[in-house]
């Protein structure tokens, strides 16, 4: 019967709602049924048809020959292989998980046929892209429900197998960083970035160690350096790294403007197979009220567009 | 066989969001329209295609007869499904005999629900629907399959979506979309809102007539020279889904796709436009979705007879002389159905 709960308001939420109070009976059959007991006891089975071939999730009867498949019910599993996958980046509220997962196809060895299921790959924020260890042919497991009622949610959804572990490594200090450095991120504290000029060669130290250490002499002139500078060479990180925004990303020597040695820092604001020996950068500090007295103020150095530097004028300071 | 053609096509200005309108008062017009057209009061049979989830109430569909006056008693029938299928009830019937004229149609609302969601009540009740998975995250398992299976890439989607768009644009009835945004994000990865069918409210009409009746009716019918469909397993993981075996099969019992100049495939999907017309052998020199297609506008349940519609329409308004519409019903492109319609009468 039609419901008599429709309005004529609309609102926000739903005004007409279609609900079978209680869920739905439905008897299973001996072929599901018997999958299902399975399910509940931890194990998966799949159905040998007369061909030979292992249905799982198992059914009445061969998708080939509309034969009716034999009573003899096979272990497979619990290892599956992705045939494919979808990733959902915003989970509707209908879905298995909260956060951002994959659906899967995954035929479970021993099987010849694949069940679809929710693939849980760890925790990602609502929009993430695609994880890359999520592909096709990746190894996967159940993970089963502590409860189980006899009902496809026994298997709460499958998890990748094991292919790494994460080996804490943790040791504390407390390290004092000496009079020069100490000094130096009094600047950087301020948003200035200070070296020193040797009275030797002449040349500007940053950051400064108090002395020079081409000629082996104490410094004292302080200098103050803008925060702009040239990229001299770089590498291309492909491990993560929580001060970098990505990966991959860049780590740079960088020469800045004034300076005779260069410092080490990230670039970012360009994709990393952009990145040049000679790019022009400028510091990307962040917001003021967050600034300490360390060197993460600059979160990294970002291009400036200006055009770049002759390898000639950059060729002795790598 | 007894020849049959498509001899009148109708289809509402279709919304992307509820314009107030009931399923009833989008088909009424419609009907009124086609019974001046044709000149026919009564038909030999009414067919009609929708889904009673749609509205969220069961026999909604019997409502929509009072837009076709069924006063006395008429022949009618009705499918839970696309109304190409009830075009296929109504061209069966024909075949039978005893009747010379039929009325197809079909209708839905999607503006009305999350039809992603209402699909999935459509699923096997054991295995799938338990657990959830909506219709966009079944095709994206689709379209994985094949970007892996053939090693296409994905900018390949945006340029079917933005060549179905762009076509819709010229099209009055369709939705008329921005082009693809390049920097769209993933709605079910791979695939992204512009590769998904529109929310869309609509409807249409088709009037079927055999022999010399078709005749009268249209200075040229679009022959129905050959109609089939075919099925696959329901579970997505029974199958190679990089593929559409059961389209091809249709094909060739259809009588095959040699010569077809124009092809409107029920495409809910960008990636399916590929998968088909890899399985249906349509070359590049076939134009596919000239209306736009069903990523312009996709009134559900009316959309695979629009296809059918907007085919023979080519074929009446002498631009192509051998077309073929699809449709689509299930999960994955579970189900599909062939019509090849030509200007020229078959022998049968």
């Amino acid at each position: 019967m039609p419901s008599d709960q429709t309005s004529d308001q609309i609102g926000d939420g739903p005004n007409h709602i279609l609900e079978f109070p209680g869920g739905y009976t439905r008897s299973v059959g001996p072929v599901i049924g018997r999958f299902l007991s399975e399910l509940r006891d931890g194990n998966l089975k799949g159905v040998r048809t007369k061909a030979g071939r292992v249905l799982f999730p198992p059914v009445e009867y061969d998708p080939d020959t509309g034969d009716d498949v034999t009573g003899e019910f096979v272990d497979v599993g619990p290892v599956g292989t992705v045939t494919s996958w979808s990733w959902v980046p915003h989970p509707r509220k209908t879905h298995p998980l909260d956060r951002p997962f994959a659906w899967a196809l995954i035929r479970p060895d021993g099987a010849d046929t694949a069940m679809l299921h929710a693939l849980d790959m760890g925790v990602f924020e609502p929009g993430a892209q695609p994880p890359r260890q999520l592909k096709s042919g990746m190894r996967v497991r159940p993970r089963w429900r502590a409860e189980r009622v006899g009902g496809v949610g026994d298997i709460e959804c499958f998890q990748p197998e094991v292919t790494m572990i994460n080996a804490p490594g943790r040791l504390e200090y407390r390290l004092r960083g000496g009079r020069a450095l100490d000094r130096f991120l009094e600047g950087v504290e301020q948003g200035r970035i200070l070296g020193h000029r040797c009275d030797v060669c002449g040349q500007v130290i940053v950051p400064m160690k108090g002395l020079c250490p081409k000629d082996g002499v104490p410094t004292t002139e302080e200098v103050e350096l803008p925060d702009t500078g040239t990229v001299t060479t770089f590498a291309v990180n492909n491990l993560p790294d929580p001060r970098a925004p990505e990966v991959p990303f860049v780590s740079a020597y960088i020469l800045l403007d004034g300076a005779g040695l260069t410092m080490l820092s990230l670039v970012a604001g360009i994709p990393a197979d952009q990145v040049r020996m000679g790019m022009r950068v400028r510091a990307a500090w962040r917001p003021r009220e967050e600034w300490t007295r360390s060197m993460a103020n600059i979160r990294w150095f970002e291009p400036t567009g200006e055009p770049d530097v002759p390898f000639d004028e950059i060729k002795d300071y790598l | 066989m007894r020849p049959v053609a498509v001899v009148a096509f109708t289809q509402t200005r279709h919304v992307g969001e509820d314009a107030g309108l009931s399923e009833t008062e989008l088909l009424a017009p419609l009907v009124t329209e086609i019974k001046q057209r044709t000149g026919i009061t009564r038909f030999g049979f009414t067919c009609s295609g929708s889904n009673d989830y749609l509205a969220g109430a069961p026999f909604s569909f019997v409502s929509a007869l009072d837009a076709v006056g069924a006063w006395p008693p008429i022949s009618e029938s009705h499918v839970e499904m696309d109304a190409a299928w009830a075009l296929y009830e109504a061209w069966v019937k024909l075949q039978h005999g005893g009747i010379d004229t039929a009325l197809v149609y079909g209708f839905g609302k999607t503006s009305q629900g999350d039809y992603p969601e209402i699909v999935t009540q459509g699923l096997d009740p054991y295995y799938l629907a338990p657990l959830g998975v909506d219709q966009v995250s079944l095709a994206a398992l689709q379209a994985r399959a094949y970007l892996d299976h053939t090693g296409t890439d994905e900018t390949r989607f945006r340029e079917i979506a933005a060549r179905a768009r762009s076509s819709g644009r010229g099209n009055p009835s369709a939705l008329h979309l921005d082009a693809p945004d390049e920097k769209a994000g993933y709605e079910v990865a791979p695939l992204r809102p512009h590769d998904v069918a529109p929310v869309t409210d609509g409807a249409a009409v088709i009037v079927l007539a055999a022999g010399d009746r078709a005749r009268e009716l249209a200075e040229r019918p679009a022959w129905i020279t050959g109609i089939d469909h075919r099925s696959e397993p329901h579970q997505p993981g029974f199958r190679d889904l990089a593929s559409s075996p059961s389209a091809r099969l249709a094909a060739e019992r259809a009588g095959g796709t040699d010569g077809v100049e124009i092809a409107e495939l029920h495409t809910q999907f960008s990636h399916e436009e590929l998968i088909l017309r890899d399985a249906l052998g349509l070359g590049d020199g076939v134009a596919v979705n000239p209306s736009g297609g069903p990523l312009s506008a996709n009134p559900v349940m009316a959309t695979g007879l629009i296809r059918i519609g907007e085919a023979a329409a080519r074929i009446a308004g002498g631009t192509a002389g051998r077309v073929l519409a699809h449709a689509a019903s299930g999960p994955c492109l579970q189900q599909n159905l062939v019509c090849v319609m030509s200007g020229e009468q078959s022998d049968g």
